[in-house]
Formats: C-alpha cells, sequence, structure tokens
C-alpha cells in the first residue's frame, strides 16, 4: 500500500479526516479556477467575438458607410448608450455559459454531478460555488469586453464614471447572471438546451435595453411596461448610470429590481439544484 | 429452508452479525425508498457492516442495490428508516458524512474537463490536502493502480477497465472509512474484471471496508465475507457465501436437457428421484437439486427415460450463489 496517510496511522487506516465546508469549498473554485485557465484559448474567443462584431457593425461600420443609426441622437451618442448594454449582454451570456452550460453536461446521463457533490461540503454550498465561480468569470468577461466597446466605435464614447455605482452595480450584475446561469442549468437538459438559446435568451437580449435606454421606449408604452420583467434592463440601465452620462431608470428601481431577481434566482436555483441532485 | 436474519440461534453468533468485535461501520434500520410514483425500492433494510468486510448485495436488475447505496451515500433521501455510517448519520449530518465515504457510482463520473492525475489532484484537494501531499498521493495512486502512463491523458481517453481503475483509485484517496462499489465490473472484459477483482483483494488486505452491489454471483462469492441476497427492495438472505449454499440443503445441482413436456419431467424426477430438494424449468432446461448425489445422474437418466423423456444434455455442479438465488425466488439472476 502506499504511505500511511498524513493524517491517520497506519493501524488505524479506517479514519478519514474531518475537512471542514471551507476548505472543500476554496477547492473546488480552485477547480474552476484551474479549468477556465486551461481553457482560455476557448473562454477569449467566445467572450469577445458577439461584443466585438455588435459594437464594430453598430458603432464602426454603420456610421463609415452613412447608416443612421441611434435615431435623433446622433452616432456618437448611440456609441456611449451601447457601452452599457454590451457590458451587460456580455455579463449574461456569462451567466449561462460558465455555469448552465456545464452544469447541463454535469447532470448530462453519466451524471458527473453525482462526483462533485459528494465533496465534504453541504449539497446547498455546491450550487453556491458554483455562482461565486460564474460570478468571477463574468466580471472578468466584462473587463475583457470593456475596452473593446470603448476604443472600437469610430465615434469617440464620452465615459463618465460613477465608481461607487459601478463598484455595487457589476458585482450585483454578475452574481445574478450567475444565479441565473444555475437556475437554467437545473431546469434544462441535454435534450431541451438549445431551447434555452432560441426562446430564452434571444428575447431577453433583444429586448434588454441593450440597443436603446428604457426611457426612450416611452412612445410604445406597452413594450416599455413589458420589458420590465427581463432582468438584463435593469443591469443595462444601471450600467448606464455608472458609466455614461447617457440618461438612464432611476436608482432606486434599479438597485432593488436587481437584488431582488439575485435573490430570487439563487433561492430558485439552489432549490432546483437541490432536486435534481437527490431523488 | 434457508437462514434468514431472524432465523438464526440467539446464542451463537449470527451468521447475519458483522464478525464479533469489529467496529460497525454501517448500520441501517428499516431503511425504506418509495419513489414518487409508488415503486418501493428498498424495503425495510437493516444492515450492519463490520469494519474490514468486503459486504456484497447481491440482486438481479432493479434489485434495489443503487437506491441503497444511494441512501447510504447522501444520495437518495430515505422515505424512512436510518442510515448511519462510522457513528455518523448520514442525512442527519450528510456534510460530515461524506468525508467517511468513497464511492464508485455505476456510471464513470469522471471529471471530464480534467486530465487522469487532475482528477485524482483536485479530489485530495477537495478533501483537505495541501498542495505537496495531494501530488505525492497522486503520484502513489498512479503508480499503484496502473495508471501513471495515461496520468497526462484526458479521461475521455481511457478504456472501460482504466476507468474504472481511476473512479476506484480517486474513492480510497482520502482514506475513508467505507467504499460503495455499485457493480464494479458491469461492462468489464474479463481481463479487466479479474485485475479488478485483484485491486479489490488488496484493498481488503490492507484493512478498507467494503459494501459492493453486484449481480455476478461469482463476483459476490469471490470477494464477499458475507452478502445479503436482495429482491424487489427486500433481503431475501444474508450469510458468508458458504451458509448460503450450505442453507439450502442441496449439495448438487443437476442440469437436465430434454425434449417435451419439461414440466412434467421436472415433477417426475422431483417425485421419482431419491434426495431431490426442488426441481424447477429455467431457460429451457430441468433444475434438479439433490442432497446425498450418489448415482444421481444414472438414476436422472432412468428415470427420464422410463417416462418417455429423451435426455439430450445433462450436467452436474456443486451449488452456487445462482442455485441459492434460484432456490429463494424461483427465478434465474442472470440477465
Ligand atoms: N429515480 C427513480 N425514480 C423512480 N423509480 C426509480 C428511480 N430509481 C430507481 N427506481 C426504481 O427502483 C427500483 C430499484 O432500482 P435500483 O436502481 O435501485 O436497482 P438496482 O438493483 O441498482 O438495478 P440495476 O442492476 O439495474 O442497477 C427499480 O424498480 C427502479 O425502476
Ligand atoms: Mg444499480
Amino acid at each position: 500500500m502506499t504511505a500511511p496517510a498524513t493524517t491517520a496511522p497506519p493501524d488505524a487506516p479506517a479514519t478519514a479526516r474531518h475537512v471542514g465546508s471551507w476548505v472543500a469549498f476554496r477547492a473546488l473554485l480552485l477547480r474552476d479556477g484551474y479549468v477556465l485557465r486551461k481553457n482560455l484559448r476557448e473562454f477569449l474567443p467566445r467572450t469577445i467575438l458577439q461584443p466585438l462584431l455588435l459594437v464594430f457593425v453598430f458603432t464602426y461600420v454603420f456610421p463609415k458607410i452613412g447608416q443612421g443609426i441611434g435615431g435623433t441622437a446622433g452616432a456618437a451618442d448611440f456609441s456611449t448608450m451601447l457601452v452599457a448594454g454590451v457590458l451587460a449582454s456580455v455579463i449574461l451570456f456569462q451567466g449561462i455559459q460558465s455555469v448552465a452550460l456545464p452544469m447541463v453536461q454535469e447532470f448530462g446521463f453519466t451524471r458527473e454531478i453525482e462526483d462533485r457533490v459528494l465533496a465534504p461540503l453541504p449539497l446547498e454550498l455546491v450550487g453556491v460555488e458554483k455562482i461565486v465561480a460564474g460570478a468571477l468569470q463574468c466580471l472578468l468577461s466584462a473587463l475583457i469586453v470593456f475596452p473593446i466597446a470603448t476604443f472600437v466605435p469610430a465615434t469617440p464614447v464620452h465615459l463618465r464614471l460613477d465608481w461607487p455605482v459601478l463598484l455595487t452595480i457589476a458585482p450585483l450584475a454578475c452574481v445574478m447572471s450567475a444565479a441565473l446561469g444555475l437556475l437554467f442549468g437545473t431546469l434544462f437538459d441535454p435534450r431541451t438546451v438549445p431551447l434555452l438559446f432560441g426562446i430564452v435568451v434571444i428575447p431577453l437580449t433583444f429586448l434588454g435595453c441593450i440597443y436603446f435606454p428604457w426611457a426612450q421606449l416611452e412612445s410604445i408604452r406597452w413594450l416599455q411596461v413589458l420589458v420590465l420583467v427581463n432582468p438584463l434592463v435593469y443591469m443595462s440601465e444601471g450600467f448606464r448610470a455608472a458609466l455614461t452620462p447617457v440618461p438612464h431608470m432611476r436608482l432606486l428601481a434599479v438597485y432593488p429590481v436587481l437584488l431582488g431577481f439575485t435573490v430570487a434566482f439563487s433561492a430558485l436555483g439552489l432549490r432546483t439544484f437541490r432536486n435534481r441532485v437527490l431523488s | 429452508m434457508s437462514t434468514t436474519a431472524s432465523d438464526a440461534s440467539e446464542h451463537a453468533p449470527r451468521p447475519s452479525d458483522p464478525p464479533p468485535g469489529a467496529p460497525e461501520v454501517i448500520r441501517t434500520v428499516g431503511l425504506t425508498k418509495v419513489y414518487p410514483g409508488g415503486v418501493t425500492a428498498v424495503d425495510r433494510l437493516d444492515l450492519v457492516v463490520g469494519r474490514g468486510e468486503i459486504f456484497g448485495l447481491l440482486g438481479p436488475n432493479g434489485a434495489g442495490k443503487t437506491t441503497t447505496a444511494g441512501m447510504l451515500t447522501t444520495r437518495v433521501v430515505p422515505t424512512s428508516g436510518s442510515a448511519h455510517v462510522g457513528g455518523v448519520d448520514v442525512w442527519a449530518h450528510p456534510a460530515r458524512a461524506k468525508e467517511l465515504i468513497g464511492v464508485v457510482p455505476q456510471t464513470n463520473t469522471l471529471d471530464r474537463a480534467l486530465t487522469v492525475r487532475d482528477n485524482l489532484y483536485f479530489h485530495g484537494r477537495f478533501f483537505g490536502m495541501s498542495r505537496a501531499v495531494a501530488r505525492r498521493e497522486t503520484d502513489d495512486l498512479l503508480e499503484r493502480f496502473k495508471l501513471t502512463e495515461r496520468a497526462a491523458m484526458p479521461v475521455l481517453a481511457l478504456s472501460g477497465g482504466m476507468a474504472q481503475r481511476l473512479m476506484v483509485a480517486r474513492a480510497v484517496m482520502h482514506r475513508p472509512s467505507v467504499l460503495f462499489l455499485d457493480e464494479p465490473t458491469a461492462g468489464l472484459d474479463p481481463q479487466s474484471r479479474i485485475a479488478m477483482w485483484e485491486i479489490l483483494a488488496d484493498l481488503h488486505v490492507d484493512g478498507q471496508t467494503i459494501l459492493l452491489t453486484t449481480h455476478y454471483m461469482e463476483e459476490a462469492d469471490q470477494l464477499c465475507d458475507r452478502l445479503a441476497i436482495i429482491d424487489h427492495g427486500r433481503v431475501l438472505a444474508l450469510d458468508t457465501p458458504e451458509g448460503l449454499k450450505r442453507s439450502t440443503g442441496i449439495d448438487t445441482s443437476v442440469v437436465v436437457s430434454a425434449e417435451g413436456d419439461l414440466a412434467a419431467l421436472a415433477a417426475l424426477l422431483d417425485r421419482e428421484i431419491d434426495g431431490s430438494t426442488s426441481a424447477r424449468v429455467l431457460d429451457g432446461t430441468v433444475h434438479l437439486g439433490v442432497t446425498g448425489a450418489e448415482g444421481v445422474l444414472p438414476a436422472v437418466v432412468q428415470v427420464a427415460e422410463r417416462g418417455g423423456f429423451r435426455v439430450t444434455d445433462l450436467s452436474i455442479t456443486e451449488p452456487t450463489l445462482e442455485t441459492v438465488f434460484i432456490d429463494l425466488t424461483g427465478k434465474d439472476l442472470r440477465e
């Protein structure tokens, strides 16, 4: 046999040591960080390409070919307005890419998840770790995409950073997106996961106030009310407040709603996670 | 007929008890699982496994083996009853229980995002090993489970036998009080199966307590100190393999292939052969259990031919766990 255990004397091989949840939690994070680093060559293109093309076409190609966009606001204001929306959509995407999709696989037909949940910590904390690791990846992708959204447009982007708002909105948006990722990851299975993009993510992004500020929807009142159920709206508007002088939804509405969504998605996500792990 | 947990003598150590003096590592009392939809997968299971034992759950598909293992390893919530592992109530303190168990599930649950080596390394880290200790233990285990050459491979590139070895290595890495193996050799080729048996026998020699489920009677017979034969979630018999085979009272099992009405032949043989204890038709043959095998083959041929049956094949075996299972349930253990 191998060398005796570090903790158990050789005459008592049957005593596993007491680990403690925090140690196991940290090790799970370590594993996710390691996998991210190992897969950086996939992470970077999948994170950068979509926002890069979006910004490139809307704020570089269109102004250059004289295609009017941004309505009366004009090209420069449109670039500025788009920065916040792009960041919000990147974070939402990342939450799904980094939490929901791996989770669907782990719950897939060999149920790899059965091993992850045997780590010595409460089941709920395994789910919490997924949210934390996902939120960190969301934050990372926002940091990567921010320079793209700022420097690619042909017309200058006017930034006006509001640090207190930025430093609270960004983590909140990331945690919310990761929690939504957990919820989706436990609700969908390998067979239905294409639907996740087709009928959930696409409508969320098109109607998430990425390409237009919420206030401007005033002329389509029913739509302005309808999109209020979309969490992405509050992320876009929050980032607008944090980064730009563009008019935005009142922060007094943004914060509580974002917080509410975060709590709701986390609670629901952890519950469906538990229900799917246990039979 | 068969010895079950309840009808053994009160005084002598009962075969259904763990070896005297060994601390108990697993105890279940009335453990029951009724799945939503009403399937009773495990029905009032009482089990005690002592330290150092290899204990087997032998039963056909759907007997409730995986469900039982699941309830002892924090994955299937019992409907009623209790489960203790290493003195810890599994469902009161699941996180603590998880420190004490090593699990090899029925499916391949290796981390597909990681290499062979990293599967072990991170498992060690989950269980509180420092970086240096996890590295050292990983190298030792790779060596011991003959995986060193594959260390850098993604786990998807492993053969079934190698993947299974890696799962066992991972499960014992944190030195669990008890190792659970759910059908550890199902789907393996004969060579890999024997290699796995050797690994388990080595672990046993090192004192590792093991609970394994299987539907291969040879596996149960070879490896287990004691075993429970289960079907439809119930324990039908619990004893050492030897004890189980003795308990049938059969010392020889005769399999007769013949033309004609086999049920009639079975009845005839049961009536006419001295020492016949049971006769059943299974898979197009007649299975006859006999005590006192002296001259039984010629007698069988004679009786059959006198009754107008043409015997086409005849074989005689020692009783096996298969015999025990057939004796208990009237059906065959094989898939
Ligand atoms: N999640 C579930 N929901 C409902 N019924 C289930 C579930 N899992 C198992 N069952 C049923 O419970 C019974 C026992 O199943 P279990 O998987 O424990 O058997 P097993 O002995 O491990 O069989 P196998 O040899 O096929 O692995 C079966 O009738 C099965 O259909
Ligand atoms: Mg099973």
